[in-house]
This record gives C-alpha cells, sequence and structure tokens, in this order.
C-alpha cells in the first residue's frame, strides 16, 4: 500500500502566544516547536497499517517553513520511509496547505491507497485541511477518528461525535482518514530509528512546484489580539470547617444575584 | 445585504440551539434555512421566529444517517441552484466535518468557528480563536462564492429577530450521490446530556477526584442545575472518565456560561479549552492553583466537602 501521512510543525502547547505590536502577524522568534500532537497519532497508524501489509511505504508530507524540518525527521525516526516538504511561508490557510498537500502526494510519483492527518493543527484550529484534501483528491474522508481496522482494500472506523456516541463507518479505500485521540498510543522514536532518520530521502519542493500561488488564498487573518485580561475574581476561603457551609451559601448566592447564571 | 444560506441540524423536533443563535445575528439580511430531512413544525416555528425567511426540506434517498460524502453531494447541489453570498453552520460534530467539503467543491473558502462577526452590507467580518484561545484574529474570506463560516455553539447568545415574521416551508429533492464511507452503527455515547460544546452548565473533576466512583458528587451536582459533567486529562488518563468528556486543547472547547472546576489544577492546556467560559468557579485545596487567576469564583477548599454542600445550597435555591 501507498501510505501518506500528512504532519504539521506547531508551536509547543506551553508557548506563549505574542501578536506583533500592530497585530499583523504572530512573533515567531521565542517559539519551541513540536509535531501536532494529533498528528503523531496518524504517524503511528501509518506505521501499524504498514506493518500488516507487506510491502507497504510510509510517506511523510508537510507545508511549511524549510529551516525546521523537525517534524518530517521525527516521523521517519519513528519509521516512515521518505518526506516531502513544500518549502512555504506559516501564513498559509487552510485551501493552500491542502491544495500543496495535494501536489506533493502527485510529486511522489505514487498513487495513494490511504492518506492520514491528525484531526487538527493545534495552531489554527481549523479542521479543514483533511476535509479539504479529501474533495481536491476525489476521496471518501472520515474525521475524528478513535478506532481503525481492516484490510488494503476495506477498513472500519469509528468517528468520535457529540456525547461520547461513535459513527461507525465502513469506508472502501482509497481514503482520508483524520485521527483524534484514543486510536492509538504513538511510539517513540528510537536512537537507532533517529540515527536512521538522517539519511531517509527528504525532497523539497517549491509552491510553485505543486502549483500553489496568492491566488489561491482563501482565508485572510488581522488584527491578532491576545484575550482581554479577567479582572481578579473573588476568592474564599473555605478550609476552616465551622465556616464552609455560610462560604458556599455566599458563593450560590452571588452566582444568582451577581452573576445571574443560576 | 447578503443572500445567506444557513444549514441547520435537528434534534428531535428542534433545531440546534446555534442555529438560532446565528439567524438572530443575520437580522437585516434574506435568510433561508436548509435541513437534511423533513422539519418538524415545532423547528419551523423557532426558525420563522428567528428570522428564516423560506426553509427547505432536503430530500433523497441515503440521507437517513449523516456520512460526509452524502450530504455534501445534497448540500452542494441544493446550495449550486441558490446563487448565495455565504453559507453557515453550527461548528458541530457534523457541521465541522462536512462544510468544508461542501466550501472545496465551489473552490470556496471557509472561516471556522468563528465567536462572534459582522455583516457589513455584504461583507463578512469573523473573529475567531487562534492557539487554542489563547489569541483571537479578524477572519475575512475572499475569492469564489459563497463563503463557508462555521460558529460556536454558545458564543453569539439569543437574540430573537425583531422583523421576523412567517417562514415558507419548501421541500427539494437532491441526491447524495455515490458514497463510499458508509455508515454501519451508531454506538451510543456515555451521555444522554447536551454535549460539552453545547452545554450551558458544566461541572469538571480533575485529578483530585481520584476515582471514576467519585465522579458520582459531580453527577449529582450536576442533576440538579441540568448541566453536563466534564473531565481534565489528568483524570481521564487516570481512567476516571472517557475521553469524550475530556476538555481542553487535546479534549473539548466549550462556552458554557458557567463552568465549575473541582480539584483541576489550571494547566495551560485545560484553560485552553475553557477559559471562554463567561463565569468560572474553582474548588482546589491549594490556594496557588493558577485555575484560581481564571476563576470569577474561587473556593479553597477541599472539594469532597464543598460539592455536596454546594449541591444541596443549589437545591434549596432553585426549590428542589
Ligand atoms: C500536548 C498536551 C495536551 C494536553 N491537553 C490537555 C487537555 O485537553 N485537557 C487537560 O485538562 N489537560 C491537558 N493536558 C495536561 C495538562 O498539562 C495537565 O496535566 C492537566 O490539565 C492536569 O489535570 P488536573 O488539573 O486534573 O491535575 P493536577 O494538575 O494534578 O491538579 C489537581 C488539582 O487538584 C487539587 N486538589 C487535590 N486534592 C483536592 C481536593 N480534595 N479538593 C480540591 N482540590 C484538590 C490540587 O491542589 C491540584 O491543583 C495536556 C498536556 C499536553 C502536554
Amino acid at each position: 500500500m501507498n501510505i501518506f501521512v500528512c504532519v504539521k510543525q506547531v508551536p509547543d502547547t506551553e508557548t506563549k502566544i505574542v501578536p506583533s505590536g500592530d497585530g499583523s502577524f504572530i512573533e515567531t522568534s521565542s517559539i519551541k516547536w513540536i509535531m501536532n500532537p494529533y498528528d503523531e497519532f496518524a504517524v503511528e497508524q501509518a506505521l501499524l497499517v504498514q506493518a500488516a501489509n507487506a510491502g507497504s511505504t510510509v510517506t511523510v508530507v508537510r507545508v511549511g517553513s524549510v529551516k525546521d524540518t523537525e517534524a518530517l525527521r521525527t516521523a521517519m525516526a519513528m519509521g516512515a520511509d521518505d518526506a516531502f516538504l513544500v518549502e512555504a511561508a506559516d501564513n498559509l490557510d487552510s485551501y493552500m496547505i491542502a491544495k500543496a498537500l495535494k501536489g506533493a502526494i502527485e510529486k511522489s510519483g505514487k498513487t495513494p491507497d490511504l492518506i492520514l492527518s491528525g484531526k487538527q493543527a493545534i495552531d489554527d484550529d481549523c479542521l479543514q485541511v483533511p476535509q479539504i484534501l479529501a474533495t481536491m483528491l476525489n476521496l471518501p474522508s472520515v474525521s475524528v477518528v478513535v478506532g481503525y481496522e481492516g484490510s488494503a482494500t476495506d477498513i472500519t472506523v469509528k468517528r468520535e461525535v457529540e456525547g461520547g456516541a461513535l459513527e461507525v463507518y465502513g469506508v472502501k479505500l482509497p481514503a482520508m482518514i483524520a485521527c483524534n485521540k484514543g486510536i492509538n498510543t504513538p511510539r517513540y522514536a528510537s536512537l537507532p530509528g533517529i540515527m536512521k532518520a538522517k539519511k531517509k530521502p527528504l525532497t523539497t519542493l517549491s509552491l510553485a512546484d505543486v502549483g500553489v500561488s496568492d491566488a489561491d488564498k482563501r482565508v485572510k487573518y488581522s488584527n491578532f489580539q491576545l484575550p482581554p485580561e479577567k479582572p481578579p475574581g473573588k476568592k474564599f476561603d473555605a478550609t476552616d470547617a465551622a465556616k464552609q457551609a455560610q462560604v458556599v451559601k455566599d458563593v450560590v448566592g452571588l452566582l444568582r444575584t451577581e452573576a445571574k447564571v443560576i | 445585504m447578503a443572500k445567506i444560506l444557513v444549514f441547520t441540524e435537528l434534534h428531535g423536533s428542534h433545531v440546534k440551539g446555534v442555529t438560532l443563535e446565528i439567524l438572530g445575528k443575520l437580522a437585516g439580511h434574506t435568510v433561508d434555512v436548509a435541513a437534511i430531512g423533513a422539519i418538524p413544525a415545532e423547528a419551523i416555528a423557532d426558525l420563522a421566529k428567528f428570522g428564516a425567511a423560506n426553509v427547505h426540506s432536503l430530500k433523497g434517498a441515503n440521507l437517513e444517517k449523516y456520512t460526509p460524502e452524502g450530504y455534501a453531494n445534497a448540500l452542494k447541489g441544493f446550495i449550486a441552484g441558490g446563487s448565495y453570498d455565504y453559507v453557515f453552520a453550527g461548528a458541530t460534530s457534523l457541521g465541522k466535518d462536512l462544510l468544508p467539503r461542501v466550501a472545496t467543491m465551489f473552490d470556496a473558502g471557509m472561516a471556522s468557528e468563528v465567536t462572534n462577526f459582522i455583516m457589513e452590507g455584504d461583507k463578512f467580518a469573523g473573529t475567531r480563536p487562534l492557539f487554542a484561545g489563547k489569541c483571537f484574529a479578524k477572519v475575512e474570506l475572499q475569492g469564489p462564492k459563497p463563503h463557508f463560516v462555521t460558529v460556536r455553539p454558545n458564543a453569539l447568545g439569543m437574540n430573537a429577530n425583531p422583523t421576523a415574521g412567517a417562514a415558507s416551508v419548501k421541500e427539494d429533492a437532491v441526491d447524495a450521490g455515490a458514497i463510499r464511507a458508509m455508515i454501519k452503527d451508531i454506538v451510543k455515547g456515555a451521555s444522554e446530556k447536551l454535549d460539552l460544546t453545547e452545554a450551558n452548565i458544566i461541572v469538571s473533576g480533575g485529578r483530585a477526584m481520584k476515582d471514576a466512583a467519585n465522579f458520582k458528587i459531580l453527577e449529582e451536582m450536576a442533576n440538579v442545575i441540568g448541566a453536563t459533567v466534564g473531565a481534565s486529562r489528568a483524570a481521564v488518563d487516570s481512567g476516571f472518565a472517557p475521553h469524550a468528556m475530556q476538555v481542553g486543547q487535546t479534549g473539548k472547547t466549550v462556552a458554557p456560561s458557567l463552568y465549575i472546576a473541582c480539584g483541576i489544577s489550571g494547566a495551560i492546556q485545560h484553560l485552553a479549552g475553557m477559559r471562554t467560559s463567561k463565569v468560572i468557579v474553582a474548588i482546589n485545596t491549594d490556594p496557588d492553583a493558577p485555575i484560581f487567576t481564571k476563576a470569577d469564583y474561587g473556593i479553597v477548599g477541599d472539594l469532597f466537602t464543598i460539592v455536596p454542600i454546594m449541591t444541596q445550597e443549589f437545591k434549596n435555591l432553585l426549590g428542589k
């Protein structure tokens, strides 16, 4: 099987986000980049499918800055065979990213049997790229997937929806599957894996190579701002058993009279 | 003035609340609403009250249950005949999955999960959170029309449309086309209650809950005040609660009017999911827990004594 995995590099979840003075962009100089946490599940799933289907290859694809290829090397250290990077700035919208991913997959010369990604990138939180890419490639897609089993031609996946309910889909491959936490437990890259990854092929393409230009931009962002700071709240000490009941009564009263939420 | 379609989901005999929130915000524009399948009279009355001009019930084979391809093909076919400028939907499980597919069928762009927006004439400008709510930005759309937008539930609030009148109801035949990802089964979730993403009140427990059985005290409180129960990742990873209950960066993003955090420290990844709650109550034994910096009302104390007392107080207040 030809298995593709789309990965993104995103700011570490602990990173403080700092908009530029005029709010026109996000300062990136002090950001620590990591592989998008949901994409780790996608890489793991690709490797599991590969192991179950002899002769399969796993190719990782990313659109982003050339100076930071860590996510691709990490995926190859986990076991992926090769990688494609479409070199681009960080301000592409979902449509452009999906179009670039499609271009890179086509440039690989291999017809995908399965494309995996995380359900969402934790920087723009758009949840669009898997569905857009699938539509552009005329493939079925299932997103927010927490369960995967099946063969090289037919799979059964579970999609998590409201209230913890699961929709169970039977899917004919080729297809696009976007993974959620719970689908598997990603492996760590071993030291030999990390050494080997350095020698695995990584092809760099430009946006022009994959046919993406400014004319493809659909979504324009501006005015990046931190959320307004909340004024300090009221704090009550209820460690003294004698006062507990009164404190709780006071707070419940405030929820009705002041906050008006009960 | 823009010509707008709002796609709605039905929940029994009602439309989802987020649809009414969107309609209220679109007062002054010509707004059609479409749903897949038959639309109950109660739902139509609600839609009319909030300003829908025309209500379309889209009917065709293989649309009894949601499938990404079936719904996308059906909606695309309907939209193509309508010369709409914008298509809105709620940022629900279904909306978030469906709309990007349909947008791409029109080569169009989409703004995900906006928390506010304005229409200036026929130009849309939205606000949306990025980086799990650590930052907000203005979002605009360009390129081929219609433009697509999903709106986060509970973010806009309910504003009935003052010019609302009666809505006309039409049935439209649509084609689900070829479906390669077929739905085989729907496994019911742990909770029959309103999903966290739509809940108006949430009571969440953290690592301090110690085990799954202790969540009973949160459920008792939730039953009294009509809340949905959530959990921190530490509670989920320790097996006290299913992942569907997790609030935060790798869980659900919620926007209730009241969020009660019990024994949750307030790690940045947890705040990411619940910081847009309108009012936050925190119960924690550690007076320096970071959650207190975000809480409107903080109670320093042991949740195992405080929560039952609070439940009783709510009962007294609500006469239950
Ligand atoms: C990539 C990534 C993604 C993550 N995603 C999420 C996410 O989606 N959601 C999430 O929640 N976390 C997430 N986390 C984890 C997060 O960093 C924290 O570890 C987690 O939120 C801590 O959960 P907690 O507050 O329940 O536990 P703790 O941090 O252990 O806090 C327990 C709190 O309970 C208090 N306490 C103890 N006993 C009592 C008592 N009897 N009564 C009252 N209070 C008591 C303690 O003082 C403490 O403040 C993520 C982390 C990473 C790295």
